[in-house]
């Protein structure tokens, strides 16, 4: 906890965004998926998007990483405004999403994975050597554990891929992660190696990093701040130490009755 | 020899041992070899290749001719070589999800598109067979237009495509068989006149195709292809570029097996491929240990699988048996690798855990 605190004394000031979000809406046909949504992203900070399915996390990820344009709104990106067309010029911007078991090959080898279409090559081979060689540093120097950087990423754990998925990213000079729910079906020894890894890159300070999570315990633990969404608005812009589980939970489920209680008097209005 | 002593000295301490203790040498090779069974599919093809061969050399040497002439080799290896050449192109599209069914009549076609090149349109010889040849490219562009850009399945264009194919050379042939243009005889020396040039070839390609899906970016991309189309593509992989790749190269096989078969046979014939080359040519690789489903498969697997189709061809009429229950052992053949393949990939995954 004191630690959690030094790191949160020595963020930086709030004009040293590396990511503002400004009055973003996005409309499917007459589906308001987001209203009016306002965010900003430190350099070095792990940012907390939180929500319940259907709140709009998917659809801000979306937006983010150039699977589909805003309806309105501007994306700000290091103080110049952007427009982000598709996740290739996302990637090229230094924006990377990191979906879970979607991101590596399973047939493939670590490094093979680690290096996927940016692999070093002495024409017309591949340089494997120095794949391996770069890899293995690269991921003990961020930490990762895994048995050999030789092994087919098949016969690795969960938490293990998404660490070395996690890995690729900030290898590919990605300057802001979206981790979309990293913790989700994953163990707590399992969630652990992602955690770490997080903290990890937090420390480092050369990434930030927003994790997409519904389930809040686990994700408190490592984001500086969180957001909350409901029903496609930010309803909550906190610290994580100045909040909690609890009053997370207690703001969806007073949502999730006032949805309830007005779907309730709309229906008694029709029936009578 | 001293190693077969220490055995038998040790062997009662060993039994009796802890179990920790390394096992003595007999026993470290058997489980070696049981080990390289499992992990190398390869292995267990080749030792299926060298027990038919000499099962077939054992009956036919107390039987009537020998198994070895050199007749009997040189038919081993044309057979052989046409089905491995095009299980090269097969391995490729099978591992990044797509098959070709339509490279058989790509064979067909390739060496009337030199024929009439030749006779007709005075067309030199080398430059009849260069465009003969990027016929099969041409068409496996086609092939991976409708299944690239139109979205077909594979199995669907292809059947179709194939089909077309056939009609245009019963068309342009009358169904006739025609003989080799004279000026192209020359040439055909390296392509299939002479007896070994066809093995030749196959074992070049074999070797070409293994360090392509090995070593290089493009066998890399396929297997990612594959293994992971979303992913492949989430990290920037140009799928269609490598399935078109892959189909052209299909084709070209195709049109090259149809060409070496037209000069070893000195005869074009409108009835030659067609489904049954390209059959063989999936089961070979499939004995070989290509998974249908895409993301994995090896060149050599697909070699040696070729060698045994084909060694059970030439087997059975050497020995003198009819050909009829051929196909019996064929699919038995593909049926047991098969069940090997999966049997072995859950030991595989035993071991794993």
């Amino acid at each position: 906890m004191t630690e959690q605190q030094q790191d949160a004394a020595v963020l930086p000031s709030a004009d040293n965004d590396v990511l503002r979000v400004e009055h973003i809406s996005k409309k499917y046909g007459a589906v308001t998926a987001l209203v009016d949504v306002n965010m900003h992203l430190q350099r070095g900070e792990v940012l907390g998007l939180i929500g319940d399915n259907g709140a709009g996390k998917s659809t801000l990820l979306k937006i983010l990483c150039g699977f589909q344009p805003p309806t309105t709104g501007r994306i700000i990106l290091e103080g110049q405004e952007v427009t982000i067309k598709s996740v290739a010029q996302a990637r090229a911007l230094g924006i990377d999403a990191v979906y879970q078991d979607l991101a590596l090959v399973n047939q493939l080898t670590v490094y093979h994975n680690m290096f996927l279409n940016r692999e070093p090559v002495r024409w017309p081979l591949l340089r494997n050597k120095a794949m391996k060689k770069l890899s293995r540093e690269h991921l003990d120097d961020m930490g990762v554990r895994i048995p050999s950087v030789d092994a087919q990423v098949a016969k690795l754990s969960g938490g293990q891929r998404q660490a070395i998925a996690v890995a690729r990213s900030v290898y590919s000079d990605a300057k802001i992660l979206l981790l979309d729910e990293p913790l989700a079906a994953m163990g707590v020894k399992e969630g652990a190696i992602i955690l770490d890894l997080v903290n990890r890159l937090k420390k480092q300070g050369n990434v930030s990093i927003i994790i997409i999570a519904h389930n809040y315990g686990q994700v408190l633990e490592v984001c500086d701040r969180v957001n909350l969404l409901q029903g496609g608005r930010i309803t909550l812009d906190k610290l994580s130490r100045e909040t909690s589980a609890q009053e997370l939970t207690d703001l969806v489920v007073a949502e999730y009755r006032k949805a309830l209680l007005e779907r309730q008097r709309a229906e008694g209005q029709r029936s009578a | 020899m001293t190693q077969v002593s220490d055995t038998v000295q040790q062997a009662p301490e060993v039994v009796g041992g802890p179990p920790g203790e390394p096992p003595s040498g007999v026993m470290r090779l058997l489980r070696d070899v049981g080990a390289l069974l499992v992990r190398q599919r390869e292995a267990t093809v080749f030792i299926v290749v060298v027990l038919l061969i000499i099962y077939f050399g054992f009956i036919s040497s107390v039987g009537r001719s020998a198994f070895f002439t050199k007749v009997d080799l040189i038919n081993l290896s044309q057979v052989a070589s046409q089905i491995i050449i095009l299980a090269l192109g097969e391995v490729m599209l099978l591992i990044c999800g797509e098959i070709d069914l339509s490279v058989g009549f790509i064979y067909q076609l390739a060496p009337f598109i030199m024929y009439f090149l030749i006779a007709d349109y005075h067309v030199p010889a080398l430059l009849a067979i260069v465009i003969a040849l990027l016929s099969g490219v041409v068409i496996g562009w086609v092939n991976g237009f409708l299944t690239v850009a139109l979205g077909l399945p594979s199995f669907i264009a292809t059947l179709g495509t194939g089909f077309v194919i056939n009609g245009i050379v019963l068309t342009i042939s009358h169904a006739e068989q025609v003989d080799i243009p004279k000026s192209a005889l020359s040439l055909g020396q390296w392509i299939g006149q002479d007896a070994w040039s066809e093995i030749t070839w196959a074992v070049i390609l074999t070797i070409i195709f293994h360090i392509l899906l090995t070593r290089t970016r493009w066998g890399l991309h396929t297997v990612a292809t594959g293994g992971n189309q979303l992913g492949a593509r989430e990290a920037g992989v140009s799928v269609a570029r490598i399935k078109y790749g892959n189909f052209m190269l299909s084709g070209l096989l195709g049109s090259l097996v149809g060409l070496q078969v037209a000069f070893q046979t000195s005869i074009i014939d409108p009835t030659a491929g067609g489904y049954t080359p390209m059959f063989y040519a999936v089961a070979a690789a499939v004995i070989g240990g290509t998974a249908m489903l895409g993301g994995s498969g090896t060149i050599i697997g697909a070699f040696l699988g070729g060698i045994m189709l084909a060694v059970l061809t030439i087997g059975f009429s050497v020995i003198g048996i009819s050909a009829n229950p051929l196909p019996i052992v064929f699919g038995g053949a593909i049926l047991i690798a098969m069940i090997a393949n999966v049997q072995l990939s859950r030991l595989r995954e035993r071991g794993r855990a």
